[in-house]
């Protein structure tokens, strides 16, 4: 191995640089990256992509924005005129409308839907609608909200205890590392699952921050052996040596010396983490354990496919989208894996 | 050749326990260092050989005082004495960390191997300028940025280079940069714990040339920790023999190399390469056996058990280091 062969193309990049150029040369890597920003933006704008309130509308004589006032009314800003509190917003006698590409909120119900012929895909509901008739389009839509804010939110939980937990027991070892290390064995022993369905199904409201919550609290421990591993591996390297004996505060060495070598991987291992916390939650919302049935959420969609049979339309879809994810986060993470590998430099 | 005393080290010990059994109870110890003594000058270089596992190293890292940061429950005793330039003396054992701090910039350490000694997240510039950043702080950051691009200069590295990442740099360089960050503090003492060892043999000569060159330019004492006897009979005035955890016998590099007295420095310097092939080989000593384990120690001597003239006393007589007629210090009683 030779560390003079950088070519001049090359010369002079930090660390992050030579990782970005490695990630590129991924074309299953970038491509993902573009899925999950793609997901990232319909997550985003899900209220102009399906909502059953037209984007712009101009209605007795004055031109209104419900979408966006919908935002202003949620954070109290303002209240609806009494016309529209319960009005149906595709009923009323615009001049003219805009309406989202998908005229439908999550929660709205078609009454016009009477048999399960009618819910199938169309051109009303491009990807039909489940037995109460929501529109399924709608609901993946701003489910994909619920998905990547139940991935990170969780995942950055997990983070922050594994980091911490892992750090302190590889840095300072002894008692401490005993205490902590055994720990992680404990929670490895528990069966993640069946641990948060059991306290799901105990805490009888659910709702989504719990459901945050437990994955969270569950999933730090891998994190934490693999933060501890590094800390252990990057501690008795000569430059930390170097710098206790240069007088450095163990402070200093932790966070300047120690936690930026041992850090990388673990991070990379936060992409599969996120996999792991979308895959929890669908499968706790599949089985019913998941978040309130108000909320819909790609694993709520599958729920409902389970109570009618011949509606292909209800397990399909969702769960591509969640095929979709899950993929473009796994490839993410083999991606920054291998660019972060120094065997595969190239 | 001798000035004043700048670091007397006295009856230095290093254990590391061994934990065992269901309850990780602590069975044993590893005595890697067991009772050594010696005294390095102003301005000298003590060279300190001896093989593998006999605790060279641990020597060294005592010095600098990181050991407890690799392994928390190793036990120091002895003392290590730190003498200023106006003789006052110090125990740098007995101080705890923060009394330790200013001590620090006083001895650096230059590490064997030139890939793990420096974190390859910072920028050459960084490496260097982060010990005056800590030991200076009222220098201000042009002065900072000065010193370094001096201190690249004195170890012989390009000033462009500053802004590069240790990846980008060969062996060799790497350990320049490792000079530099050592020499940024200005130190009276570098402990070298096998400075060349992992380099080229072109690059060994010219590292030790640079670390000739900075000795007399800035007055600095060496400990130079090596197991390749020719470099360190070429850096050294003098030389230290260690075998298994204690030292076997000091003196002028040339006694020691040409007139070795212990009957292990006679077998360590009859092992050294002869550079000329016709040269028949004038009497290599091969020991028997290998190094003992230093988790259990022969009694009395520890090196009787390999001894071409080891007695039955050995076993009960613990051998002092004693000055002989000849001038050279061994830990024998037999020779002289």
């Amino acid at each position: 191995m030779s560390t003079t062969e950088t070519t001049a193309e090359h010369e002079g990049e930090s660390y992050s640089q030579f990782v970005r150029r490695q990630f590129k040369k991924n074309t299953f890597g970038m491509i993902s990256v573009y899925v999950v920003v793609v997901i990232f933006g319909i997550a985003v704008f899900a209220d102009l992509i399906a909502n059953d309130k037209p984007i712009v509308a101009h209605y007795k004589g004055s031109t209104i924005f419900p979408v966006f006032k919908e935002y202003a009314v949620s954070m109290g800003l303002a209240r609806w005129d009494a016309e529209f509190v319960s009005a149906e917003w595709r009923a009323l006698p615009y001049d003219w409308s805009v309406f989202p590409p998908i005229p439908y909120s999550p929660s709205t119900t078609d009454k016009r839907l009477a048999s399960l012929k009618d819910r199938a895909p169309s051109r009303m509901h491009w990807l039909g609608t489940d037995d109460i008739g929501r529109d399924v389009a709608a609901g993946l839509v701003h489910g994909s909200r619920y998905a990547l804010s139940i991935g990170f939110v969780a995942m950055g939980i997990a983070l922050a205890i594994g980091i911490v937990l892992g750090a302190i027991s590889g840095f300072f070892g002894g008692a401490v590392d005993i205490a902590i290390s055994r720990l992680i064995e404990i929670m490895i022993t528990f069966p993640r699952f069946f641990l948060i369905i059991t306290i799901v199904a105990m805490v009888e409201v659910g709702s989504l921050w719990l459901i945050m919550m437990l994955i969270g609290l569950t999933g730090w421990t891998n994190i934490a052996r693999f933060m501890r591993g590094e800390v252990l591996r990057v501690r008795t390297l000569d430059y930390v040596s170097a710098a206790t004996a240069l007088g450095y505060s163990t402070r200093r060495i932790i966070f300047r010396h120690v936690m930026p070598n041992a850090i990388a991987p673990v991070l990379i291992y936060a992409a599969f983490g996120i996999v792991s916390a979308i895959l929890f939650e669908s499968a706790l919302s599949f089985l019913g354990f998941g978040v309130p049935p108000t909320v819909v959420t790609w694993g709520s969609v599958l729920f409902r496919a389970r109570a009618s049979t011949y509606s292909w339309w209800l397990a399909v879809f969702p769960g591509l989208m969640i095929f979709i994810t899950v993929s473009a986060f796994n490839l993410i993470g083999d991606a920054l894996r291998d660019a972060t590998d120094p065997r595969l430099r190239a | 050749m001798s000035g004043k005393p700048l670091l007397e080290i006295k009856d230095l010990k290093v254990h590391f326990p061994v934990y065992g059994g269901v309850f990780q109870r602590r069975v044993n110890d590893v005595k890697a260092v067991d009772g050594v003594s010696f005294t390095i000058h102003r301005g000298e270089t003590l060279g300190l050989v001896g093989e593998s596992g006999c605790g060279k190293t641990t020597v060294g890292r005592a010095i600098v005082n990181v050991l407890r940061h690799v392994s928390p429950d190793v036990t120091l005793e002895g003392e290590i004495n730190y003498f200023d330039d106006k003789g006052t003396k110090t125990n740098l054992l007995s101080l705890g960390r923060g009394q330790m701090k200013p001590f620090r910039e006083k001895i650096q350490m230059i590490f064997q191997d030139p890939y793990s000694s420096l974190n390859q997240r910072m920028s050459v510039k960084q490496i260097i300028a982060e010990p005056l950043e800590i030991h200076k702080p009222t220098m201000s950051k042009k002065e900072v940025d000065d010193k370094v691009l001096w201190l690249l200069e004195k170890v012989g590295l390009q000033p462009e280079y500053a802004l590069r990442f240790p990846h980008e740099f060969s062996g060799g360089q790497r350990q320049r940069i490792g000079i530099a960050r050592a020499l940024a503090t200005n130190p009276e003492l570098i402990v070298c714990d096998e400075p060349v060892s992992a380099l080229d043999v072109s690059v060994q000569a010219q590292v030790i040339n640079l670390m000739d060159d900075l000795q007399k330019e800035f007055g600095l004492s060496y400990l130079f920790i090596a197991h390749d006897l020719s470099v360190v009979y070429h850096i050294c005035k003098r030389i230290a023999v260690m075998y298994l955890g204690n030292m076997v016998e000091i003196g002028s590099a040339d006694d020691v190399y040409f007139t070795p007295t212990h009957p292990y420095s006679k077998a360590l310097i009859s092992a050294v390469p002869e550079p000329d092939p016709t040269s028949k080989n004038k009497g290599r000593i091969v020991l028997e056996g290998d190094i003992p384990t230093p988790l259990n120690k022969p009694s009395g001597c520890g090196f009787r058990t390999r001894c071409p003239m080891a007695r039955a006393e050995c076993a009960q007589l613990v051998p002092q280091m004693t000055t002989k007629r000849s001038g050279a210090t061994v830990a024998c009683p037999y020779v002289d």
